[in-house]
């Protein structure tokens, strides 16, 4: 492989559910430090790739690389650990514990401790402890959201929440970050502030960012490099100038409309 | 392929009505002070008490372990048992069989049912794990049914005494402390309560309580969050059985009897009316929950010899309306109350 290993590899991912094939072939390449849009009308299999990717569901051919070692031979709560990072479509917080404890479970994989240990308060454990509150502390400051750490996530307002499940996916000190629609339900202003964050991930946090979104202005103004998806294929690939131009891409956002 | 989870994957819970966040910290300060109280009116409570009585609040102060337990199950990691009274029975036959055939001092014999129980909760766990809900309660039930028989078997009737059980010595204080020995239980089991109830609190506010939270309020997520959902299950199954397994212990020895029929289903039932009772997942409700085990049915026998079940049932009633979360509901709405002065009606 030549020197440039991309951090994350897709490479011709089917997966099929009873007769519906979600993804048929799917490869792309991500290199470290991009922030890659992936693109697709309802239903294009997005949500599945990213399933994929935290082993959530298992594709019945093809591999999944990141920095050239396969995935899938991983458990679901072994892909923290390596280092790939994840938001949900339909936010997917612990409703009844408070923004710091949601935050603190995404430090979960990145911390080890024993259960004798935890309910002893041994010396060990108290460290764990005190390194991860200090970690949390430092990300729910940078994402503002100190003012209601000790709030209950279940009672936030919408935009709120789908702050602090990005703290939470912070907090597993992620090399790729996983987004899937993060502008869902936002207002105009938020989407902006929300572009900006995104960048500011990458460029403070030093965080690949793969980025599943709806928002055609946000994925536009922030991808590196886009993807297209429709009917789990992968129509096209470029920068976002060339997707947006790509008579395929057009067809298949057209076409959706005039159906 | 594979799917390891149904359908569109995740619990789309619907963002809940916005609800003022609450500042925790004089409520906190406030609850810390009434637990400090309760503690010490527990404490010098057997100095007024005659020896009978203090023998029913160290049998709710025994209950209220069985419960914590209980709470650490489904309160915490969000499974259900209608069994735990099997892992009652087990500590306790493990403390009689270990004080008067293995000769055992009597507070030696807790660790061990922990330990006993641990492993038997652990092992149950894990095929546990491919039930859910209902299901999981069923299987539970089915242990409670199953363990009585089992401590009747004749190839075990050595130990444990087939259906006559077990009896046991009741011990004196030591040091020559001036006190019966029914005060001294009691202030044994208030000790071994506490402290089990202090490892609690550090293990629900530690990494491996909020792993325990995180697969009760969502499991998928806290999986790709790294948490071994399947292994802390079967975690939360072991804790929890040693808890009730210590709480059995400290009865059989409280009672200074073991028989098959102490340990029916109705003592799992007991257990899980109480932490229904405490409030399912308030820690501190266990007491509650202890001391309604305890003294509702007797209060039940006193208002009514022939209806006392229906008494039981009314006043069960009652409680779950007026106070739906239990005494932790309850607490928890005083509390907000009493931190945000004016800001409720
Ligand atoms: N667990 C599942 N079982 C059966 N079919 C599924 C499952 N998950 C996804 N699908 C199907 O796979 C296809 C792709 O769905 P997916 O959720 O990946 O789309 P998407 O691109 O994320 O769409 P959207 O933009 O609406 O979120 C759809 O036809 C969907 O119904
Ligand atoms: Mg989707």
């Amino acid at each position: 492989m030549s020197g440039a290993e991309p951090l994350l590899r897709v490479a011709d991912i089917r997966v099929t559910f009873g007769g519906i094939t979600a993804l048929d072939g799917v490869s792309f390449d991500q290199r470290a430090g991009h922030i890659l849009g992936l693109i697709g009308p309802n239903g294009a299999g997005k949500t599945t790739l990213f399933n994929c990717l935290s082993r959530l569901y298992h594709p019945t051919s093809g591999d999944i690389r990141l920095e050239g070692a396969s995935i899938l031979g991983r458990a679901a709560h072994r892909i923290a650990e390596i280092g790939i990072g994840r938001t949900f479509q339909n936010v997917a917080l612990f409703q009844r514990l408070s923004v710091r404890d949601n935050a603190l479970v995404g430090g979960h994989a990145r911390t080890r401790s024993s259960m004798i240990g935890d309910a002893l308060r041994l010396p060990a454990a108290k460290r764990t402890e005190r390194d991860s509150l200090e970690r949390v502390h430092e990300i729910l400051s940078w994402l503002g959201l100190e003012s209601v750490a000790d709030a209950p996530v279940g009672g936030l307002p919408f935009g709120t929440q789908k702050r602090v499940e990005l703290a939470r996916a912070l907090a597993t000190r992620p090399k790729l970050l996983l987004l899937d629609e993060p502008a869902g339900g936002l207002n105009h202003d938020e989407v902006h502030e929300l572009g900006r964050l995104i960048r500011r991930i990458r460029d403070e946090r030093g965080v690949s960012v793969l980025l599943v979104e709806h928002h055609m202005g946000l994925v536009m103004s922030i991808a590196d490099r886009v993807v297209a998806l429709n009917f789990g294929r992968k129509l096209a690939e470029g920068t976002p100038a060339e997707v947006q131009r790509d008579p395929d891409v057009i067809r298949a956002y057209l076409g959706d409309k005039a159906a | 392929m594979t799917i390891e989870h149904s359908a569109e994957i995740l619990p789309s819970r619907e963002a809940a009505p916005a609800r003022e966040a609450q500042p925790r910290v004089r409520g906190a300060a406030g609850s810390a002070w009434f637990g400090i109280a309760v503690v010490v009116a527990l404490a010098v409570a057997p100095l007024f008490l005659k020896n009978f009585v203090t023998f029913q609040l160290t049998m709710a102060l025994v209950y209220a372990i069985a419960i914590l337990g209980l709470n650490l199950l489904t309160g915490i990691s969000g499974q259900f048992s209608l069994g735990h009274g099997a892992f009652y029975a087990v500590g306790a036959y493990s403390a009689a069989i270990l004080m008067e055939s293995a000769g055992l001092g009597y507070a030696w014999t807790l660790p061990v049912a922990g330990v006993v129980c641990f492993v038997a909760g652990f092992l149950f766990g894990l095929p546990a794990l491919r039930l859910e809900g209902v299901y999981l309660a069923l299987a539970t039930f089915a242990l409670a049914v199953a363990t009585p028989q089992f401590l009747k078997l004749g190839p075990l009737e050595h130990w444990t005494g087939g259906v006559q059980g077990v009896i046991v010595t009741k011990p004196d204080p030591p040091f020559g402390l001036p006190m019966s020995q029914d005060q001294w239980l009691f202030y044994f089991t208030l000790a071994v309560g506490l402290l089990l109830y202090w490892a609690a609190r550090n293990l629900v506010h530690s990494r491996s309580g909020r792993a325990l939270l995180a697969i009760r309020d969502n499991p998928i997520a806290a999986r790709s969050m790294g948490v071994n959902t399947a292994l802390y299950k079967s975690l939360a199954f072991g804790v929890s059985a040693a808890y009730t397994g210590v709480a059995g212990a400290l009865g059989a020895i409280v009672v200074q009897f073991v028989a098959p029929d102490s340990f029916t289903f109705a003592l799992s039932v007991s257990l899980f009316v109480g932490l229904v009772v405490g409030g399912v997942g308030w820690l501190p409700g266990a007491l509650a929950g202890g001391a309604f085990v305890m003294f509702i049915p007797n209060l039940a026998e006193h208002v009514s010899k022939g209806l006392s079940g229906a008494v039981y049932g009314v006043l069960l009633i009652l409680i779950i309306y007026a106070a739906p979360g239990g005494v932790g509901g309850l607490a928890r709405s005083l509390g907000a109350r009493f931190s945000q002065p004016g800001r409720r009606p």
